[in-house]
């Protein structure tokens, strides 16, 4: 299991440093500072020398590592390190050096919570931020009482939920949010579409509600309704919060669950089977010579006029020895930036049906070299609310409890792109 | 909440912060002093010179008392901290822990069962001797405590108490203790007291002698245990699944039904959200799934494993990798796992190197007669992409699929010659390599592109890509024109090329002369002149020896020797033994797992315990029983035509070479496959040609050979591997050695 934990900065100082166990020094980040942080050439996230195995993540300059000597579990250890992350902001917004130095007694306290021994504890940051405060907690007769109630929660079978939850209004927001990664080949053939999904939800219901969720899961909606129903989804897979019961999902794909209080991710899916891409890109690149590059790129919103899309941020790639670029937009602006090679043009709204063009020219110095220039693909990021690539639709949100109270559901539909929408030229 | 470490001349405030009435000002001073400490300490980590720290940061053991005096306190805040200070403080000043021994044992009394179970896991934390004795107790009421939050820290204390001193939990019964705590109500007490039960077997099994061959038997699995397992798996915290499926992956099923039930009981645990529960669920599967016979639930449980695989894709970075390289292991037990999955692993452009090779190599195991075109164009693709690495790697990726799949080898082919055309040194030098490998594979089939590939002849430097060029141009040499040229370009240069390119060089010149005899004489009696005379490597020098022998004595037999037929090659679906595969299978989610290496063999627990030092040697036994049998096959040969020359009379080296190129051994030893026959054979050789040159009557001195391997001819042949194998096993081993 984990033996220690550290957190480095860039210059490979220890900020944070805890041995779980008796089988290392503190010097063991010694090693690490050397082996990792100070060489530049690192190409895999797990080194081992010897019989220790060394595991980092980066975050914001950080680098959160975890020491082990035994055959772990590796996908634990990662899985760790990005749990504490997100504990660590949840905590305190920004995880960085500064943060980290800052609130250096609050993430001892802390990780001596979520791992005792190297052994991965309660991690969920509702029942967290119960028992780890900033703010001081006193131990008196009635605190122990409220400290009994904490700890059955956080071992329980409901460890993200507490029992005495009451709100006067009961409410449940669904947010689902997909994610589209797409990559388009040169000729414009889709190579690959598939969108990541994830439904958000935030439930401030009272008491112990008993939730059920409904999706235009394809494989319920064939078996209710035998033939028909064309808009139903093939989910390829799907993962669940630990509240959502695995067996009842396995046997009759009912997602049934006792949500945790406050904001919680419910679902992940997967779909690859007819995605929608709400933006469709079409470049024409032209190298003139060796001296010129020509750019025309159509941007065409593909769905209903009453939606638009938005934060579009298209990252057009330039040659290495590009010296300027002449950019025509009619919508948005455009800009060069010759620290990324890019061309960064934003448009703040595209109406659906909507056409966006640019067209420019990139100047370019010669060089001796005769490399080839790579292409980069063109990267798109946008939102666009109200809309699934998938097609997925929440069919009904269920909530029963004791004192049946009335509940009020709240579904939105984001689908946005970010870093993986890319189109080849 | 910023904390300022204390400055010199600041102990004396400290000191009085410590005992201010104030509980705020108190808290403060003991942030400061761990922040001291904690500052202090890193200074000394990093050994930067002493006066510096001693500066910057003070002393603050002096103030021992006056933290310790802030523990009795109802505040739980401020207790956290003095025992954070105290965790840290343990180590360095042992003894004057034990005056805190007294508030710990209070604690662990108190009726806020949070404090209890803090005071028990930082006791556990404190690792000095004289504070465990004082533990016992505590954690004997902490065992039997009706909180759950303090009986799960309890259990894991049991565990830190083993690894300080073993005996103690011994004598304390601690052990049944945790045993009887598996049938506790609490899932999360049952999912620690498995992975403290998990730990102390752990550290026991590896610290057993290895000369005693009893199992300590601290944590066995029975089916009475197993069904406790099960119940708790469905209830309990992420972390605590991981625990239970390990566990799970330890027994050993009664029966195929019983298997049957483990599986259908982990198979919902694929839809979790964490991956490491995936992964470890995935684990158990593979490990039970082998007793079970009932067809319809096997294939069931694999077509169940394919979409939660496909989904750690979209998990952060490491966790893919850990993903691809599971992946990769169980495609090459089950090939048909993700058969139409393989656009899901197209690479990214900002995925990170180490995610794109292994996506490549998951690509090319898919490949497919159906889905091969739009693998060739990604990995076109790719090889204009910017990391040298990769792109080598993408075009290493095409060769692989030409030879796998034969229907597709012409689109590779065509794909290559487009990269050549792009002219980049690096892109143009891996394709030639890559070329060699598919004419290996498929002989006088592309033969057109020849013309392109001599083109560049000049474009290449690295000495693997001008090899596979001279091993093209000399092994068509009777279809290039101006083959003698191009070689001749090679001859000229022939001492500054490194002793690969000259020994290929020789072994091309000398196929070009037995097939164009006319025109090259010159060339070959230039080469072998240099290569003689004026070369420092043995193994140039010999090979040269050889050739001359073989051409001067019976260009029939050299045709037989030098133009013998080779088998085509071959990439293995494996690319580790079939015993190891079915190890690391059940080792699914592991380090081993991701190295695909045995854990022994990054793993030290001190000393290696029995069990593993057996299984090692079965293994490496049935290995070496196999090399025997190969070696007894080739012998047998050898020993043949010992026997023969011996009785003809009259044996010459040149008639052992005759004999030579007929066997199976010698067919081995030209194409380069086997290993350690290998060196044997050929310290015959090269003894046999010193003798032919010096000694005059060869029957005098092939016996001695023929008896001990280990005369001194060994010395020319031995060392450096030999040349011609050396060339032709080269290649076959980086297609395979892509990682």
């Amino acid at each position: 299991m984990i033996s220690a934990f550290f957190i480095f900065n860039q210059k490979g100082e220890v900020l944070i440093s805890r041995l779980y166990r008796t089988d290392f020094k503190r010097s063991i980040a010694d090693v690490f500072r050397i082996q990792v942080v100070s060489n530049s050439d690192v190409r895999s996230p797990i080194i081992t020398l010897g019989s220790t195995s060394f595991f980092h993540v980066r975050v914001n300059n950080l680098y959160v590592v975890c020491v082990t000597k035994t055959n772990v579990n590796a996908a634990l250890v990662f899985e760790f390190c990005y749990r504490f992350i997100s504990i660590a902001k949840s905590y305190f917004g920004k995880v960085d050096e500064e943060s980290v130095k800052n609130n250096f007694v609050l993430i001892y306290e802390l990780i001596d919570e979520i791992s005792d021994y190297g052994y991965p504890q309660n991690s969920e940051i509702d029942t967290l931020k119960s028992y780890i405060t900033t703010e001081s907690v006193i131990s008196s007769a009635i605190a122990a009482e409220e400290s009994s109630k904490i700890t059955t929660q956080a071992t329980g079978a409901t460890s993200w939920r507490r029992g005495d939850v009451k709100y006067k209004k009961n409410e449940a927001f669904v947010d689902v949010v997909e994610t589209v990664n797409l990559s388009m080949s040169a000729k414009g053939t889709v190579l690959r579409a598939d969108v990541d999904g994830h439904i958000q939800m935030r439930a401030y219901l009272s008491g112990t509600p008993e939730c059920k969720f409904g999706l235009n899961d394809k494989l319920v909606i064939d078996k209710n309704s035998q033939g028909g129903a064309s808009d139903a989804v093939e989910l390829d897979d799907c993962r669940f919060h630990q509240c959502v019961r695995l067996n009842e999902f396995d046997t009759s794909r009912t997602i049934s669950f006792i949500p945790p209080d406050g904001e919680f991710e419910l679902m992940r899916y997967r779909s690859t089977s007819n995605v929608k891409l709400p933006l469709r890109v079409i470049p024409t690149v032209n190298e003139i010579g060796t001296t010129q590059v020509s750019y025309n790129i159509t941007v065409k919103a593909n769905f209903g006029t009453k939606l638009s899309a938005t934060n579009v941020v298209l990252r057009i790639p330039t040659p290495l020895n590009t010296t300027g670029v002449d950019c025509k937009v009619a919508n948005g602006k455009a800009k060069y930036v010759p620290a990324e090679n890019v061309v960064v043009w934003k448009i703040p709204r595209i109406q659906g049906g909507q056409e966006c063009t640019f067209s420019a020219t990139a100047g370019l110095t010669s060089t001796t070299t005769r490399q080839v220039w790579a292409r980069p693909p063109i990267d798109v990021d946008f939102e666009v609310l109200m809309l699934t690539a998938s097609g997925l639709i929440v069919r009904f949100l269920k909530v029963f409890e004791k004192s049946n109270y009335h509940s009020i559901k709240w579904v939105r539909y984001l689908t946005k792109a970010s870093g993986s929408y890319q189109i080849r030229f | 909440m910023c904390i300022r470490a204390p400055r010199k001349g600041e102990n004396y405030e400290l000191s009085v912060d410590l005992n201010s009435e104030y509980r705020d000002k108190r808290k403060d001073a003991i942030k400061r002093v761990i922040a001291s400490y904690d500052r202090r300490q890193r200074c000394c980590d990093f050994s930067l010179d002493l006066p510096t720290v001693l500066n910057t940061s003070l002393d603050v053991s002096g103030l021992f008392p006056d933290v310790l005096k802030n523990m009795q306190t109802d505040d739980l805040e401020q207790k956290k901290l003095v025992y954070l200070y105290l965790m840290n403080y343990a180590k360095t000043q042992p003894e004057l822990v034990i005056l805190a021994v007294n508030t710990f044992v209070k604690d662990s009394e108190d009726p806020n069962p949070l404090v209890r179970a803090l005071a028990i896991r930082t006791m556990g934390c404190l690792r000095a001797e004289k504070i465990i004795d004082y533990l016992c107790d505590p954690l004997q009421r902490a065992l039997r405590d009706d909180n759950p939050y303090v009986r799960k820290t309890a259990a894991l204390c049991v565990a830190k108490l083993y690894d300080l001193k073993p005996e103690l939990v011994i004598e304390n019964g601690f052990l049944d203790q945790l045993r009887d705590m598996i049938s506790d109500s609490n899932p999360m007490v049952v999912a620690n007291t498995v992975a403290a039960l998990t730990d102390i077997h752990i550290s026991a099994t590896s610290n057993q002698p290895s000369d005693s061959t009893s199992d300590p038997a601290i944590f066995v699995i029975t089916s009475a245990i197993l069904n406790k397992l099960l119940i708790a798996l469905n209830e309990c915290s992420e972390w605590g699944r991981v625990a239970v499926l390990n566990a799970l992956a330890r027994y050993d099923a009664q029966d195929d039904k019983e298997s049957e039930h483990i599986c259908e009981r982990v198979v919902p645990q694929f839809q979790h959200v964490n991956g490491s529960v995936v992964l470890a669920a995935m684990k158990v599967i593979m490990i039970h799934i082998r007793n079970v016979r009932r067809d319809d639930l096997v294939k069931q449980l694999i077509r169940k494993m394919a979409p939660p695989l496909v989904t750690l894709l979209s998990s952060p970075p490491e966790v893919q990798w850990v993903a691809l390289r599971n992946i990769n292991l169980l495609l090459q037990k089950r090939s048909d796992l993700l058969s139409n999955e393989m656009r899901v692993f197209f690479c990214k452009y900002n995925d990170p190197l180490y995610v794109k090779i292994e996506k490549l190599d998951i690509m090319v195991r898919l490949a497919s007669d159906s889905n091969v075109d739009a693998l060739l164009s990604e990995l076109k693709e790719y090889s204009s992409e910017v990391d040298v690495d990769f792109v080598r790697k993408s075009i290493k990726a095409i060769g692989q699929t030409a030879i796998s799949i034969e229907s597709a080898a012409e689109r590779c082919v065509n794909v290559l010659l487009e990269l050549i055309n792009t002219r980049v040194s690096y892109v143009v030098q891996e394709a030639v390599v890559v070329m060699k490998d598919i004419f290996r594979k498929y002989p006088s089939t592309y033969e057109g592109v020849i013309p392109t590939l001599c083109a560049n002849l000049e474009e290449l430097d690295e000495p693997e890509a001008k090899t596979s060029l001279i091993w093209i141009i000399g092994e068509y040499a009777d279809k290039i024109d101006n083959a003698d040229e191009l070689l001749g370009i090679f001859v000229d240069s022939f001492i500054e090329e490194s002793y690969q390119v000259q020994l290929q060089t020789l072994t091309a010149v000398v196929k070009l002369f037995l097939k164009k005899p006319d025109s090259s004489q010159g060339v070959v009696q230039r080469v072998l002149n240099t290569a003689t005379k004026d070369c420092d490597s043995p193994d140039v020098r010999d090979r040269a020896y050889i050739y001359w022998r073989l051409l001067s004595t019976d260009p029939g037999a050299a045709k037989a020797v030098v133009l013998a037929h080779r088998p085509p090659i071959s990439i293995p679906r494996t690319t580790v033994s079939p015993a190891l595969l079915e190890e690391l299978l059940g080792e699914i989610s592991s380090l081993a797992s991701v190295y695909h290496k045995p854990a022994q063999t990054f793993v030290g627990h001190g000393r290696v315990g029995a069990d593993s030092v057996h299984k090692g040697s079965e293994i490496s036994d049935a290995q070496k029983a196999l090399q025997t049998v190969v070696a007894g096959q080739q012998a047998e040969n050898l020993l043949d035509f010992g026997d023969d020359s011996a009785q003809d009379g009259q044996p010459s080296g040149l008639a052992a070479t005759q004999i030579l190129p007929s066997t199976p051994a010698a067919a081995n030893f030209l194409s380069g496959t086997s290993a350690n026959p290998l060196d044997d054979l050929v310290s015959i050789f090269g003894g046999m040609e010193t003798m032919g040159m010096g000694a005059g009557s060869p029957s005098a001195a092939l016996s001695p050979t023929m008896t001990s391997m280990s005369s001194p001819f060994e010395g020319f042949g031995g060392p450096a591997p030999p040349s011609q194998p050396a060339q032709n096993a080269q290649p076959q081993e980086d297609l395979l050695g892509l990682f």
